[in-house]
Parts: C-alpha cells; structure tokens; sequence
C-alpha cells in the first residue's frame, strides 16, 4: 500500500468547561507534528466523542477537562468506544486531574494522563511510542 | 517635562554610555540574554530615560486622580480613602456550603461576596439536564431556582454587601432573583449593589459559557443595562472582561485592547436601543487579569484607563466624567499558577497583587495556591486574602496614588500599550467591528497565536518559569485538596423533582407564558424573568423559554 498512515487525532472538550487554551493549543502542536487532529469544540458528550473517532477513523482520542468532571467522563469514553469495537483507539487525558485520580483514569482505560506544565513533546513521543501498530 | 535642549544632552550622554562602559562590560560579561521581553513579548530596554518620554505632556497624558482622562486611577484619593474591595470568587457544591463559605469570609475581613456558579448554571441547565452530568456544584454552586438563591444568601443583608455575580448568558435570570431575594428582605431596589457579569462577547471568543447566537445575546445584555438604569440604579450592569482572554493566551496589550473593542459594541449596541451614552455609561465596569511582571501590568492599567476614557468622550459624546471612568476587577492570573511546588504561586499572587495596587484596580480576587490542583481550600484561601491585606496595609502601595508615574519605563510602556490598543480598535473597526472581527476568528486567532508563542517560549527555554523549566524538584503528591460531593447532583435532582410537583402550576405556566410573549416583541424582558423566578421557573425553564425562540449558538472552531 502507501506510506505509513498518518496518526489521526480527535481532541475533544467534554461536558460544559469552556477551556480549551490547551485542547487548541495541543491541535496545533500535533498538526506540526505531522499528526492529522480534528478538534469537536466545546460540550461534547462522551457519545458525540466516540461518534468523531467512529467517523474519523482515529488512532487517538485526547480529552481535555478543566471542570473536575473526568472522573466522569474519561472512562465512559474508552467503555463506549470498547462498545463500537474500538479496542485500539489510544485514550489520552489532560487538565486539572489531582493524582489521586490518575490510577482510577489508567485502570478504567486512560492510556496516560498529562497535568499542567507537561512539555507537549512528552506528550507527541507518548502518543507515537503507544499507538498500536507502531 | 524636559526641554529640547536637555533631552538631545541626555540623547548623547546615553550613547556614550552604551558604547563606553556598556560595551566594555558586555564584552567580557555578556548580558544573560540577546534580548529581554515582558511576560508578553514587548521588548524591554536596558535603561529607561527621558529621550524613551520625550513629547510627555503632564496633563495631556496623566493630569490629576479622579479627573480626566484617569491616567492615574478614578477617584480623587484612592486608597487614601478607602482601600480597594477584598472580593474572593467561590461557590461550589450547595448553596449551603457555600453560604458558610461566605460567611466565613466576611467574617475574616473581606468586604464583598462574589459567586462562582457551577457550568450548569453557566449555561442555563438546570442540574437534572443531561448535560449537567457530572458538573453539578462542580467549578461553583449549583442554582436552579429562587430556593436556591434564598440559601446562598441566608443571613447576609443584602443590603449591607454587595455581590459581584460571574453568570454571563443567564445574567438576567439570577440577577431576578437576586432582586426578588431583596425584595423578601425589604431591601428596595435602589439599596441593592453588586455586578454581574454579563459580557457575552468574551464568552464567545474565548470562555464558552455561551446559549444564544450573537444578536439575541445582545439584546438581553442591553435589556438587563436599561433595566438597571431604570430600576437599579447603583447595580453595575456589566462588567467587560478581558481576564478570560488573558487566561486564554492573550497579551497584556491584547487583552486591553479587546477588552475596549468589546466595551464599545456594548455601548455602541446601547445607543443603538436608544439610550443616552451618560445614562449608562456610569454603570459599565470591566475586569482585568494580573500576571507576575508587575510593570507591565501597572502600564496596561494605565493605558486602559486613559485610553477607555478618550472613546467614551470622544467617540460616544460623553459628557459626565462618570463615563468616562474606567473601573474594574481583577483577579490574579490563573494560568500564571504552577501545580508543581504549589506554595510557589503564593509570592506569584503577592507580586499580581502589587501590580494591582499600583495599577489602580477598584476591587480584587487573589487565587489561592493550591488552584492549578483543585478548588481552593479555606486555609488556601485565607492565605490569599491576607496575601491582600498584606500589600493593602503593610506594604505602602496604597498610600500614595499612582506612585510608578513619571517612572521612565512605566510612562514609556503606558505610551506604548495604549499605541498596540489603538492600532486593534482601528483594525476591528476597519472589519466592520467585534461581531465581524470574532465571527471571521480574528480575535480568537490573535490570542490562540499568543499562546502557542508563550508554550514555545517555555519548551525551549527562552523564558523561564520556576518549577516549570527551572529549578525542578520532585515532590511526593500534593495533600490536603478540597473534594465536592459526586452526590451533588442526586441531592440537587431530588430537590428539582420536589420544586416541580409542588409549585403552583398556574402561577408558573402563566409567567413563562408572559415571557416568552415579552420575549417576541422589542421590550424589556426583566419585569417578565422577575415574575417568572418568583413563581419558582427555573434557571433550565427561563432559559429554555428563549432557546426555542432564538436557538443556540454554534461557533465555527478556528484552531
């Protein structure tokens, strides 16, 4: 076939937070990156999430929340996504996530979690080093 | 300020120094960078001096406190008088736990009340929405209806406070029913004082929390000023905000320059209604971010304000100096806290707070230190309000007004920032104004560009940020964060279910009936959201009154 795939990511906001200085911010670093990044905007439900990754045949799917709602949201992503079949897509998380919180994330599915201050190519090379079929 | 004379000696006597001991010195001890920027990328010189202030007018740029054109802040003796407001934003969970958190505060020494609404709120769902899930009491207290609100304010006069309201798409709905609250305290109208927010236009560039598309978003923002001109008169009616836009990436620069591109669209969006610019121009307020580059911050203050009042005289025919006056809020500089070492954002929040003081600000929030981990707890915040009183009364920042002015480098970056303001308003006007500006992603690219600038800064290291990519430490997890109830919306649902069997039905039906009537015509909506909330509507209900007139809002995302 042709060249290597490029990996295609879905960065989404979901619930009501309005924050997305990071979410934009990561789509751009990604593009440069050579990643292909579809960003849903803001208030998306974990179905309209896994719907974009359904239709986009993505590689990743990366949340951002600032809200304290993860807990909440970030494992009924992966569950659904695991419903439509989905098994390979890499789950990453990011925002204002206490690290008492991480180990529950990773256990429901979360692939890594990234607070504020991480340095975005720490989070290009994880993504690069974990999408399967790499 | 100097004569030609002096200016062209100094002009000379500076070169000599540069190419004398400068030289030398940078010959063997190179200076510790190429170039030295501001937290937002203005170019800062090695030495200040007359030549960079040259053309200064003292009464043309500065004149006197409290007189045109407020260069150097709005009253006659500032904090001489009176220090500025000690106004700490919280909310979260119930009305109930945030009520003790109130009245804690109060007791502590603060002076004003300003409440944080959870996202549910903030868009106009009531917490049983589907999608509420998750985010009830969560970022702030939950308020479906005037039951609510009657908790958050028990046993605080609403007279004897004033309370600053972050709510923005639905601020005409909870400021009803703060009024209606008022009115079973017997307080009237007119001894009611407090702000809320209701700035829509930032909400769509840069904070989210929008319902309506932009021209009935408007309307409400512009139906709730003339209400309060009417009826509330010392309630301030807005408060134009270019905190979120700093939050979001922006400059110092931009985020003044934004800010007034917003606040004239208001106005502007006033006149066009009908109203008289001196009727309401008294009532406009703003609020402003302050980072750690205490300068800069002290300059954008002063560039704002002079440059605020220039727009309202000359560009709306303002004649009472009331409306010309720039007045604000700010907040410490949530982004600019770290969640490595944490106590760190303590002297953070300390120099933000100076740079507030001496900028001039009329009221003030500190973040607490633990925010870049979770909602602040009471020992955070108690160390964040003393943060203020510390600089308020032992520092000496508040004892003499403006004292940074004439400083070289101040009047010089003042002189410079209200130039990068100006050259923004004559670009957004040239597009056709803010609506056109934000609906072909102008502003939101200007700021996103920012942004992206600063993270590159910080990964190469071109610009340190202590902790961040310097002086690194490991640290066990941090202890001790405040948690919010996850049963929060269960204990809020089963209060909604109560709420609507037991209502009077009629009453109800009949006032949301009367809205959605007023809301199809040119008139005022308030009259008709105060009936409506004192029949027990939801914050939901309301809301959904004018979703099914005018829809919602979908921006196109300009990443």
């Amino acid at each position: 076939m042709t060249a290597k795939k490029r990996i295609k990511v879905i960065m989404a906001k979901p619930g009501l937070d309005g924050h997305d200085r990071g979410a934009k911010l990561l789509a751009r670093v990604f593009a440069e990156a050579g990643m292909e990044v579809v960003y849903t905007g803001l208030r998306q439900t974990p179905e309209m999430i896994v719907e974009a990754a359904l239709q986009e045949d993505a590689d990743v799917v990366g949340l951002s929340s600032l809200s304290g709602v993860h807990n909440y949201f970030f494992p009924r992503v992966v569950e659904l996504l695991k419903e439509k079949g989905l098994h390979d897509v890499l789950v990453v998380g990011g925002g204002i996530i206490p690290d008492e919180d991480i180990a529950g994330l990773k256990k429901a599915g979360v692939a890594a979690v990234f607070g504020p201050g991480t340095r975005t190519d720490e989070i290009i090379k994880f993504i690069k080093d974990n999408i399967s079929g790499s | 300020m100097f004569d030609k004379e002096k200016i062209e000696s100094i002009k000379t006597k500076k070169e000599e120094w540069d190419c004398g001991p400068v030289e030398k010195v940078c010959a063997k001890f190179p200076e510790r960078r190429p170039t030295f920027t501001t937290i937002s990328g203005e170019e800062v010189e090695r030495l200040y001096t007359p030549t960079d202030i040259a053309d200064f007018d003292y009464d043309l740029k500065l004149g006197f406190p409290g007189e045109y054109p407020f260069t150097r802040g709005v009253q006659p003796t500032m904090y001489r008088g009176r220090l500025w407001t000690m106004r700490q934003y919280a909310g979260f969970g119930t009305a109930r736990e945030t009520n003790e958190r109130y009245r804690y505060l109060l007791q502590q020494g603060q002076t004003g009340l300003s409440v944080a609404f959870d996202l549910p709120t903030q868009s106009g769902y009531d917490s049983d929405h589907q999608l509420s899930m998750g985010e009830v009491g969560k970022v702030g207290v939950a308020i479906d209806s005037i039951d609510d609100m009657r908790v958050l304010f028990d046993q605080i006069p609403l007279d004897k406070v004033t309370t600053s309201m972050t709510i923005n798409a639905p601020a005409t709905v909870l400021l009803a029913m703060y009024l209606a609250l008022a009115e079973e305290q017997n307080v009237p109208y007119n001894k009611v004082g407090g702000t809320v927010q209701n700035d829509i236009l930032k909400e769509i560039i840069c904070r989210g929390q929008y319902i309506y598309p932009p021209l009935p978003s408007m309307r409400l923002t512009v139906d709730l000023i003339k209400y309060c001109y009417e009826h509330v008169p010392t309630w301030n009616t807005i408060s134009i905000s270019g905190y979120h836009i700093r939050e979001a990436g922006s400059t110092a620069a931009q985020e003044m320059a934004f800010t007034i591109a917003n606040g004239i669209s208001y106005v502007q969006a006033c006149v066009d209604a009908g109203m008289e610019v001196d009727s309401f121009g008294p009532r406009l307020s703003f609020f402003f971010n302050a980072f750690t580059n205490v300068l800069e911050e002290v300059a954008k203050f002063r560039a704002g304000r002079r440059y605020w009042a220039k727009i309202m005289k000359e560009r709306f025919g303002a004649k009472n100096p009331r409306s010309m006056m720039m007045r604000y809020h700010v907040q410490t500089g949530g982004v600019t806290l770290t969640a490595q070492q944490p106590l760190n954002n303590i002297v953070r929040v300390a120099l933000q707070t100076l740079a507030t003081a001496y900028g001039g600000a009329q009221s003030l929030h500190t973040n607490s230190f633990d925010e870049a981990l979770c909602l602040p707890t009471e020992e955070a915040v108690t160390v964040a309000l003393r943060t203020q009183q510390i600089v308020a009364e032992e520092s000496g920042a508040a004892d003499s007004i403006d004292p940074l002015a004439g400083s070289y480098y101040v009047e010089a970056m003042t002189d410079r920032i209200e130039d990068e303001i100006h050259e923004y308003i004559k670009k957004i006007d040239a597009m056709g104004g803010t609506l056109k500006a934000i609906d072909e992603g102008y502003i939101q690219r200007e700021i996103q560009d920012s942004a992206y600038r600063f993270q590159k800064e910080i990964e190469s290291n071109e610009r340190i940020y202590v902790g961040i990519n310097k002086y690194i430490m490991e640290e066990p997890p941090p202890t001790n964060l405040l948690k919010v109830d996850p049963k929060q919306q269960e204990i809020e649902t089963k209060k909604l279910k109560k709420l609507r069997a037991e209502r009077d039905q009629k009453a109800w039906k009949a006032a949301l009936d009367g809205l959605d009537k007023v809301s199809r015509t040119d008139e005022n909506v308030m009259s008709a959201v105060i009936e409506a909330v004192k029949a027990q509507a939801t914050v939901g209900e309301i809301c959904d009154v004018w979703r099914n007139i005018w829809g919602e809002y979908r921006p196109k995302e300009f990443v």
